[in-house]
């Protein structure tokens, strides 16, 4: 398990790359080096501006969340971190999740905070083809019968998550996509704390920062509208790197 | 008997600038409705409808309906109660004396409350409760569970809670949760604060 994550994350550290869980692939070239320095996290930047997915989602929130929210998860994560890879061998983001146990609050909070911001930003990316690759259409179809079953499910499992949580689409270790919900910033990676685990292919934010000022009580709509915006090419990205662990 | 949402006893922009009008009047008619509106469709027709809110939210501890909702519903009555514009800045007479007994010092409660409300992670309330005797203790809970909750908080009875959902404080103070908690203290009405205390201990 030490070697492996390390194999991993080495070299990617501070980038993007580590955005997705790699548990799984493996560099030879790294092996038997010593354990490289932790790099501090840093916010991703978002890749597109402010107010590129209004009106499903309006600038301000956009940018609050993002540079206050996201990065106080990233801030709150490197001082728990303590310049030290988790449990001395976690480097990357999805590899932290994967490790953390329930009553590690700070780093079960701010690591899942920082990945789930991180993927989302990416799934609801602003984009001219909604069209949904046709590997994954096959895997929808086969696991939830149609595009709109599947968009029900995760409505109802956005509408019931109470307080606040995250709804998910993963990819069970068998290679099928379900739908959960987790409390606060808990995610399917974190496999010590979820009952279903797997990797997450697509997530919606139910926290009411991602839609108070905009839609208030009205978290029905929020979802309704995310929905409409997905970013399929980015998911099915999510997906390729899923089944291939 | 089902519940009903009481009209709040101030008018909603009566806490500001430390609480808005939008807030509250969303908050009481739109959120504290619905919690309402839920929990009587929860116990509709079950063993729970004739009971009071308290019994309701320990009897139906294990129905998630029945805690959501019966929590929502008893936590924001408390929630409005406890808030006036102008109130006094601290309490007084046995209360004061209590919270000197269990913190040392009004400052030294203020901010044991503070980091309470602070560091709930995700929905919640922070709460000062009452036990039996008198000994008060600050605490948090989760959601819209409360501390007369089987096995949640400190138990006793909350006589102040703050609410941190995001939806009590977002439209005016964003991420800035902490600043909403200060402006908080500025509104508690710490009379009633006493007669629950009084009615608690
Ligand atoms: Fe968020
Ligand atoms: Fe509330």
């Amino acid at each position: 398990m030490k070697k492996r994550t390390f194999l991993k994350t080495a070299g990617l550290l501070g980038t993007g790359l580590l955005l997705q869980p790699v548990i799984g692939c493996s560099n030879k070239l790294l092996q038997g080096h010593a354990l490289p320095a932790f790099t501090p996290f840093s916010l991703p930047p978002l890749g597109y501006a402010y107010n590129a997915l209004e009106p499903a989602v309006d600038a301000l929130t956009m940018e609050i969340h993002h540079t206050k929210h996201h990065q106080a998860y990233i801030d709150k994560l490197n001082k728990a971190l303590n310049g030290q890879a988790y449990k001395g061998t976690a480097f990357g983001i999805a590899e932290i999740c994967a490790l953390v146990e329930a009553n590690d609050a700070a780093v079960r909070n701010n690591a899942g905070g920082h990945y789930n911001h991180s993927m989302f930003w990416k799934w609801i990316a602003p984009t001219t083809d909604n069209s949904i690759p046709v590997d994954l259409q096959t895997r929808i179809n086969s696991d939830f019968g149609s595009l709109t079953e599947l968009k029900k499910q995760l409505s109802d499992a956005a509408k019931n998550r109470f307080g606040s949580g995250w709804a998910w689409l993963t990819v069970h270790k068998d290679g099928h996509l379900f739908v959960s919900s987790t409390p606060n910033q808990d995610n399917p990676l974190m496999a010590a704390l979820v009952e279903q685990p797997g990797t997450p292919i697509f997530g919606i934010d139910v926290w009411e920062h991602a839609y108070y000022l905009n839609y208030q009580n009205r978290r029905a709509d929020y979802i309704a509208a995310i929905l409409e915006r997905i970013n399929w090419q980015a998911v099915f990205e999510s997906y390729t790197l899923a089944i291939q662990r | 008997m089902a519940f009903t949402l009481e009209p709040l006893p101030y008018a909603y922009n009566a806490l500001e600038p430390h609480i808005d009008a939008r807030t509250m009047e969303i908050h009481h008619g739109k959120h504290h409705a619905a919690y309402t509106t839920n929990l009587n469709n929860a116990i509709a027709g079950t063993d729970l409808e004739n009971l009071s809110i308290e019994e309701v939210m320990i009897k139906g501890f294990d129905r998630m309906p029945v805690r959501n909702n019966g929590g929502g519903f008893y936590n924001h009555n408390l929630f409005w109660d406890i808030l006036t514009p102008g109130g006094a800045k601290a309490p007084s007479g046995e209360l004061a004396a209590a919270i000197d007994a269990a913190y040392g010092s009004f400052d030294a409660f203020k901010e044991e409350f503070t980091k309470a409300a602070t560091t709930r992670f995700g929905s919640g309330w922070a709460w000062l409760c009452a036990h039996k005797g008198g000994k008060v203790e600050v605490c948090s809970s989760a959601n819209q569970d409360n501390p007369l909750m089987p096995g949640i908080g400190c138990g006793g009875a909350p006589i102040l809670g703050i609410d941190v959902w995001e939806h009590a404080y977002y439209l005016h103070y964003q991420n800035r949760r902490p600043d909403y908690i200060g402006a908080f203290f500025n509104v508690i009405n710490w009379d009633k604060v006493a007669a629950r205390y009084a009615a608690a201990k």
